[in-house]
């Protein structure tokens, strides 16, 4: 098969688990095991050349945890990670990293305070090597701020001098200087105000388009990723529970969980429909439900689903692990 | 860079700048602090006499009372000690060496103490409860102990001959490795929080060292306490060399320090000569009080708690 033709990323059943047990000397006087908090269980995905790959969930689904496990701010506890057909893991694949950059959450605490923002702009260019001198590292920087929607005059002066969403665009002009193919954004508008979420989601296609980037985008906001997403993942309690095409997503939802999610959008022409809120609580990560770990708030459950773990299934173009919808309850 | 013009007008606005115009003890403080390290840094031009110049010293001007009591010369104007030598003089030289040593231990202190507390904080596991571990024994012992211990240990490990030309070095290392713990404790702390920061991260994307990270990143951003602990502890420091020297394991009578200066006038106390020793403690309490009162109006100013 054509090299090109390649999803650019593989995610390929990856776990990771957090010890979050006591010290080792209460577990010794308190007789306590070590407990393990396993935030991503078993997820496979692929992310295809130039598109934009949504994950939506809940907080503390572990979408964060499997944008850091690709970026490799955190190890896999077990399965691989694939970046154009070479597992991340192996040796040498460091370099493959200077291919991907990360967009923060908090546009507050993801720029050195004490640097000038031509420093923090111009850090990975200097760290990569990508200009052969000081000139050609300010030239860049200036193009970068000019192409995010700042001026080259921007770079003298230091973040907090900066809004929130100019803050992000000095974030996203970082993130682009490493000339990477892939970006990871992990909620990058979700600490922005509405207004200026729209704009930053404008610059973000607008560089997609021109610059052919592929985007791992991480929200919890459903709204959004209708915007951006070609293809929209849904995690629950660490394990992914529906992926297709954001058309048929938002239009025809298949998993008993994303119909919830859903079904909990404010929508101005719907007031006075009846909708069926959001029940229950998330259950604890670190004690989860046996079988499926949607069964203690799922309408459709039976006793398989309290039993059995689902399997993920293909349904068309989307794929779909629960067991209604294999059974055709649903 | 070219210099802003308006920079003037900028500092002078500095939240910073406000509070140092709207304290006068610190204004003082500031005033007194600036006095003594002047008197001190250019004693060689400035103090009336050469106290270390043998051949300018004459026993018969030995214990000349203050210029203003009866039998005082207008030549001594704190009197003279045992050896003819002017007391004003022999403090400036003195307050010179006490201001080195303080400063210089400070400097080693700090160094050390962040150093090791960067490396706690940001590397963690076993490497953090080691160094903290030593941290928690060593704050079980005072201070002016730990000076002593190293400062025995030295004397007795090098050779008798050096130990005069050697003792400033020694001193100054005794008194550093008895304050680090301060440091390291306040960098450490400031690093976990910062190390989870977001920018942290970035730098980790982009594929710095841990190094790199934990000096371009993390460390700019936890100055701040040290400056804070480092102008209070010039005068801890200083008084912790007074002490030593007073003890007589510090500086020699040669390279007398306010400390071997007091200690040295103590002796002619009883016996009426009371300015020997009184004047260098008055200039020991002025230059300790002025660095102290300095650092706690910094501490304060740069608390946004207490604004």
């Amino acid at each position: 098969m054509d090299r090109d033709n390649l999803p650019l990323l593989r995610v390929l059943e990856v776990s990771r688990d957090f010890d979050v047990s006591r010290p080792w000397l209460n577990r010794l006087l308190e007789g306590t095991q070590r407990q393990l908090l396993r935030a991503v269980d078993g997820v496979s995905l692929a992310v295809n050349r130039g598109e934009t790959l949504a994950l939506v969930g809940e907080s503390g689904c572990g979408k964060s945890t499997v944008a850091r496990l690709i970026v490799g701010l955190h190890a896999a506890s077990q399965g691989r990670i694939e970046f154009d057909g070479i597992d991340l893991a192996a040796p040498g694949a460091q370099a493959l990293r200077r291919r991907m950059q990360m967009i923060f959450q908090d546009p507050y605490a993801s720029l050195n305070p004490r640097w000038r923002v031509r420093d923090i702009v111009a850090e990975p260019i200097r760290v990569l090597k990508l200009a052969a001198s000081e000139h050609e590292v300010a030239a860049r920087v200036a193009e970068l701020l000019r192409q995010v929607g700042l001026v080259a005059e921007d770079g003298e002066k230091y973040p907090h001098e900066f809004s929130g969403g100019q803050r992000q665009r000095i974030s996203i002009a970082r993130a682009l200087s490493g000339n990477p193919e892939f970006l990871v954004c992990d909620e990058p508008t979700s600490a922005l105000d509405v207004s200026v979420q729209a704009q930053i989601l404008n610059l973000m296609t607008d560089l997609q388009r021109g610059l052919g980037l592929t985007y791992l985008f991480i929200s919890h906001n459903l709204a959004v990723v209708s915007h951006i997403a070609d293809r929209v993942g849904v995690m629950y309690l660490g394990r992914l529970v529906e992926l297709a095409n954001a058309e048929d997503l938002f239009v025809q939802p298949l998993h008993p969980y994303t119909r919830m999610l859903l079904d909990a959008i404010p929508d101005l022409e719907m007031s006075g429909k009846a909708r069926t809120p959001v029940a229950g609580e998330v259950p604890n990560p670190l004690d989860p439900p046996a079988g499926c770990a949607f069964h203690p708030r799922c309408p459709h459950a039976n006793a398989r689903c309290r039993r059995e773990r689902p399997q993920v299934i293909v349904q068309g173009d989307a794929v779909v692990a629960c067991h209604a919808v294999e059974e055709r309850r649903l | 860079m070219a210099v802003a013009p308006g920079w003037w007008r900028r500092a002078w606005d500095h939240d910073l700048a406000w509070s140092f115009r709207h304290s006068p003890v610190t204004i003082v403080a500031a005033l007194l602090t600036l006095a003594c390290f002047g008197a001190a840094i250019f004693a060689p031009w400035l103090a009336p006499h050469d106290p270390f110049d043998l051949a300018s010293l004459n026993l018969g001007d030995a214990f000349a009372p203050p210029a203003w009591s009866a039998g005082g010369q207008a030549r001594f104007p704190l009197g003279t000690d045992d050896q003819g030598r002017d007391v004003l003089s022999t403090i400036m030289h003195g307050a010179r060496i006490s201001l080195g040593v303080g400063l210089a231990a400070v400097a080693f202190s700090a160094l050390l103490g962040v150093s090791l507390g960067l490396l706690s904080g940001y590397v963690g596991g076993r490497l953090d409860a080691f160094i903290m571990r030593v941290a928690d024994i060593q704050l079980s012992f005072p201070a002016i102990l730990i000076a002593l211990l190293v400062d025995g240990v030295a004397r007795v490990a090098l050779p008798r001959e050096t130990h005069d030309s050697i003792a400033i070095p020694v001193l100054i290392f005794s008194i550093g490795i008895s304050g680090w713990v301060q440091y390291a404790r306040t960098v450490r702390g400031s690093t976990l929080v910062e190390k989870n920061r977001e920018y942290v991260q970035a730098a980790r994307v982009i594929g710095r060292s841990r190094f790199a990270i934990m000096l371009h990143h993390v460390l700019p951003n936890v100055m701040g306490p040290v400056l804070v602990i480092g102008t209070i502890h010039v005068g801890t420091a200083i008084i912790t060399e007074a002490t030593l020297s007073f003890l007589g394991v510090g500086l020699p009578p040669t390279q007398p320090s306010l400390g071997t200066l007091i200690r040295v006038g103590n002796d002619f106390l009883f016996s009426g000569e009371w300015w020997i020793t009184v004047f260098p403690g008055l200039a020991l309490i002025v230059l300790v009080l002025s660095v102290n009162l300095l650092g706690d109006w910094l501490r304060d100013a740069l608390n946004p708690k207490l604004r």
